[in-house]
């Protein structure tokens, strides 16, 4: 019963294949087993989900199961669980254990979904390898000596070695559709403000938006129709109707209009990867498509503009971690000073630090302006870039990463190129709108992601466009060796 | 060369909101340590502002209040710093596009003349919580109760020249408030508090370094503390020395302000637009349903004590600065009928009552119908103003209607004619030498000595005969002796 995607598990649920208990402890006994392999977990919920499974079949056998009833999935460490703990990935938070559900976890709860554990990802989101995480990098399970991606590599590496049929991410720079393109999996940025930020905990609150990560574009939506839709907790959540998101799947796509930014096929890409893309673009041709260039003339500068806006968010943001109320304290603080300066200089990893005195540096007094103040122009010409591609076509498609996934500390010397992992996904965060990333190939034995970018709020026609893909491929399908 | 003091004031007016400006916690004062907190407060990883509507209508109310421009689009900014009572490590406030912009009030100085002072900005903020450092040994004690409350700051222009100019504007500031009912104006609970901006300079040049002085929360303090200030910037000033631009301290114990912290050692605060709210968006129709809402402002309530009372310009000052009081003063004043008695008993014994027990008029024992009733039975003789003071004393006491209290103490004035005319002759037969006098007297000095008579006609009659009766008898019986 493992191995199977959530529309497929669903199913043999609905007809007595299996229980949720049974399901729910199958891949608990796998997690035990396997994820020393991969670190794919920060914690396992043992208990917790054996309680939801249980009550999964309950409603089941009282005839009121939905579709997400008893299906056993995993969470990115950043969505506060009641009663679990909820680390961020850092040692800040390592002993946080979180007295209340994010809107997303509630979401999912009510939904019937059981709660395998916790997975791993890069110290408070911030990285593209899952390395900065404090509990130690998770690893690819395409290919151990390399990095799942990040931030949320755990929910990414958890899939992938089937140790989860899906799980929830949240994507600030890339960080769904980086390592769902390095682990062959389907990843769905949202627009932002179409899933609640409320209890996921905050990097760069412009710039994060939780999302799913799955097999396929169906179970994708089946996840969205649970995650989506305006929270009055979070001011920022899109007050707007949510559809059925797997109402329209299986939609032809005849005359849909694709738009390639040379931009993101510059140099910079790797030339087996965009042979793939290319590949990919003549299928989607196939299905009955006319593709065209278009220009995003300020891809280049998202970048710079995103490690100031996110940085500088994130320095206030992470000033809460002070040692007072919850988290790591330092011993023995000789006084105040000392112990903020302990407890922030021990709590935080390195790179959390790097971003913290970056974007501290950025807001300071003198330097606002030529920093923060022009980020933020840049970002509006990005934005605007998109709006007048996205009035002339109905998809943008490109590679989600420049190059497959890489070794485990080949980036982790110099910042700037692990920085530079994000060039292609940075800008609709910068801009707001979602994007997906969907397998489309395999480049020496590690898997290649098609990143499919569509207007603000069309989450449906992306999932659409990539579930007509996916009926036409079979990449999707396509599991590490010994799975 | 002559000193001049120039002065500006912050003011931080707790906006009366039933919960915080962010989230859903009470805002009411006094509870438990922590108990008021929610996560939203207690700034749990994960947590979000959600902004509270009614702080936003009080901010736009106390804006068309003061005719000031009012922010269509507002935005939230973040002020970053440390410290162990803010939680998030910021503050939500409001830098570049606060609520309120320019606007202004006048203040009346003690020569009667009136002057214009300008409001430069309010804005919407949250406060902090409270660091306790007293009851725990070498540890601090944080309560965040208080976190999250929303605050109006009010910044003025520069425009006060004394003490006593800024007191008028602080007053006239708590009046207003309170009046809109957006603040209580409660200083002792730190409902309402100022910081004193104060420099000097010799009048005509530039402006001097200032100083400013915080959390100043009593109207005393303030004048002591801006007087203090002023003092000791001119001693400086006169040695040769300069002043220090600085964050200082008013200690109340030893009457003088103490430096805080220097402009060095202050904090660049890297403020920038809150990303977890939106920009508040408001249009004239919002503004002018609370501009057409707005309650009788304190200014205009003033004319029309004057108007319709013929109350005296001070008196109505008084009463209108405070609603409660005011409106306390129209209850008595419709009861009675008679508005020049009912502020004598507000301004007099109420107030003397009020001020002895430290109590609000909000809580007074005696309410206003009470007192109302008390003022109807001296205004149709039932009883003297004297014997008045008694079954208000009663009141106080003990409760009760004016009637009650009469008739249950037996003080119901005698009326008479037989009854007072026996004490009269008993009067003037037991003080024969005050009556050679009075009749020795010239007719023009003898109004003034009838007063004798009318203490001992009173004091036998336990003050229940009804004076003017009293008055017109003895008068007449004595006059018939000369």
């Amino acid at each position: 019963m493992l191995n199977k995607t959530l529309a497929e598990l669903a199913k043999g649920l609905d007809q007595g294949e299996f229980s949720s208990v049974e399901l729910t402890q199958a891949y608990l006994e796998r997690i035990k087993r396997e994820d020393s392999k991969y670190n794919s977990f920060i914690t396992v919920t043992e208990e917790l989900a054996l309680i939801q499974a249980t009550a999964a079949d309950e409603t089941r056998s009282a005839g009121k199961a939905t579709f997400m009833t008893g299906l056993p999935i995993a969470h990115k460490d950043i969505f506060c669980t009641q009663g679990v703990r909820t680390s961020a990935g850092s040692k800040m938070l390592d002993n946080f254990v979180s007295p209340y559900d994010a809107t997303v976890i509630r979401q999912f709860n009510a939904a019937g979904a059981v709660t395998l554990g916790k997975t791993n990802m890069d110290e408070f989101a911030m990285g593209s390898s899952n390395e900065s995480s404090f509990y130690g990098p998770s690893r690819n399970p395409w290919n151990t000596d390399h990095v799942p991606g990040g931030s949320s590599g755990g929910s990414a590496a958890a899939i992938a070695a089937g140790l989860a049929p899906a799980a929830t991410g949240t994507d600030t720079g890339g960080s769904i559709r980086q390592p769902a393109a390095f682990c062959n999996l389907t990843g769905l940025k949202p627009t932002y403000g179409r899933v609640s930020r409320y209890g996921m905990i905050a990097y760069a609150s412009s710039l994060d938006q939780g999302g799913p990560m799955a097999q396929t574009a169906e179970d994708t939506a089946m996840m969205m129709n649970v995650m989506a839709g305006l929270d009055p907790l979070d001011s920022t959540s899109a007050d707007r109707q949510v559809p059925d998101y797997t109402a329209n799947l299986d939609k032809p796509l005849a005359g849909l209009k694709i738009g390639l930014p040379k931009e993101f096929f510059a140099a910079s890409l790797n030339p087996e990867m965009a042979t793939l893309i290319h590949a990919a673009v003549k299928e989607y041709e196939a299905l009955g498509a006319a593709v065209k260039e278009v220009s995003l003339p300020n891809t280049a500068l998202s970048v710079p503009a995103y490690y100031i806006i996110a940085p500088a968010e994130a320095s206030s943001n992470l000033s809460r971690f002070d040692g007072v109320r919850y988290g790591y304290r330092c011993e023995d603080p000789k006084d105040l000073e000392d112990m903020y300066k302990r407890t922030r200089g021990e709590g935080f990893g390195t790179e959390v630090k790097r971003r913290i005195m970056v974007g501290t540096y950025a807001l300071s007094e003198g330097f606002y302006d030529a920093y923060y103040k022009k980020a933020q122009q840049i970002r509006r010409l990005i934005q605007e870039d998109f709006v007048r591609v996205l009035s002339e076509v109905d998809v943008i498609m490109g590679p989600t990463t420049p190059t497959p996934a890489f070794k485990l500390g080949e980036k982790t010397s110099d910042p700037v190129e692990m920085y530079m992992e994000d060039i292609f996904t940075l800008s609709l965060n910068l801009a707001g709108l979602p994007g997906m990333s969907i397998p489309c190939g395999m480049n020496n034995g590690l898997p290649v992601g098609l990143q499919i970018i569509g207007n603000y709020f069309a989450e449906e026609k992306l999932l659409n466009v990539a579930h007509k893909f996916q009926q036409a491929t079979d990449w999707h399908t396509q599991k590490p060796a010994g799975l | 060369m002559e000193w001049e003091t120039v002065i500006g004031l912050e003011i931080h007016a707790q906006l009366a909101t039933n919960t915080k400006i962010f989230s859903g916690a009470s805002t009411a004062f006094g509870a438990e340590a922590n108990t008021q907190a929610c996560a939203v407060d207690l700034a749990l990883p994960g947590t979000l502002p959600v902004f509270n509507e009614s702080a936003l209508r009080m901010a736009v109310m106390f804006g068309t209040a003061i005719d000031a421009e009012i922010g269509k689009v507002s935005v939230f900014d973040r002020k970053n710093y440390f410290y162990p009572d803010l939680p998030k490590g910021y503050q939500t406030s409001q830098l570049f596009y606060p609520i309120v912009g320019e606007g202004h009030i006048d203040i009346e100085l003690e020569d009667g003349s009136t002057k214009r002072v300008g409001v430069t900005r309010a804005h919407l903020e949250e406060d902090a919580g409270k660091s306790l450092h007293e009851e725990f040994a070498s540890q601090t004690g944080i309560d965040l109760n208080r976190a999250g409350t929303p605050l109006l700051e009010i910044v003025s222009e520069p425009d006060m020249r004394s003490a006593e100019e800024a007191v008028a504007y602080v007053k006239k500031i708590h009046a207003l408030v309170t009046n809109l009912g957006i603040c209580d104006g409660n200083m002792a609970e730190g409902s309402f508090r100022c910081d004193c901006n104060v420099s000097v300079r010799y009048k005509g040049e530039e402006l001097g370094n200032r100083t400013e002085t915080k959390n100043i929360n009593s109207f005393r303090f303030i004048e002591k503390a801006i007087k203090g200030e002023v003092e000791r910037q001119i001693d400086i000033l006169e040695d040769g020395g300069r002043i220090t631009q600085e964050t200082r301290l008013y200690d109340a114990d030893k009457d003088e302000t103490r430096s805080m912290r220097s402009k060095e050692e202050a904090n660049d605060y890297r403020y920038f637009p809150c990303p977890d709210l939106l920009p508040i968006v408001i249009d004239d129709e919002y503004i002018d349903a609370i501009r057409k809402a707005l309650p009788e402002l304190p200014d205009v309530r003033r004319t029309r004590f004057v108007d319709t009372y013929q109350l005296s310009a001070y008196d109505a000052g008084v009463l209108s600065a405070y609603k409660p009081l005011s409106d306390f003063f129209e209850t008595v004043a419709t009861i009675s009928t008679d508005a020049k008695l009912s502020v004598n008993w507000v301004m007099g014994e109420l107030s003397k009552h009020l001020n002895q027990h430290d109590t609000d008029i909000k809580n007074s024992p005696v309410s206003a119908q009470q007192l109302g009733g008390l003022l109807q039975r001296i205004k149709d003789n039932t009883i003297s103003g004297n014997i008045a003071k008694k079954v208000f004393e009663a009141m106080w006491n003990e409760g009760g209607s004016a009637d009650e209290i009469i008739e249950a103490k037996g003080l119901k004035q005698v009326t008479d004619t037989g009854a007072i005319e026996k004490i009269v002759d008993e009067v003037i037969a037991n003080n024969q030498k005050q009556v050679d006098q009075y009749t020795a007297a010239e007719p023009d000095k003898r109004g003034k000595m009838i007063g004798f008579f009318m203490g001992q006609v009173m004091k036998a009659s336990g003050g229940k005969a009804n004076p003017g009766q009293v008055q017109g008898m003895m008068k007449q019986k004595l006059d018939a002796l000369c």
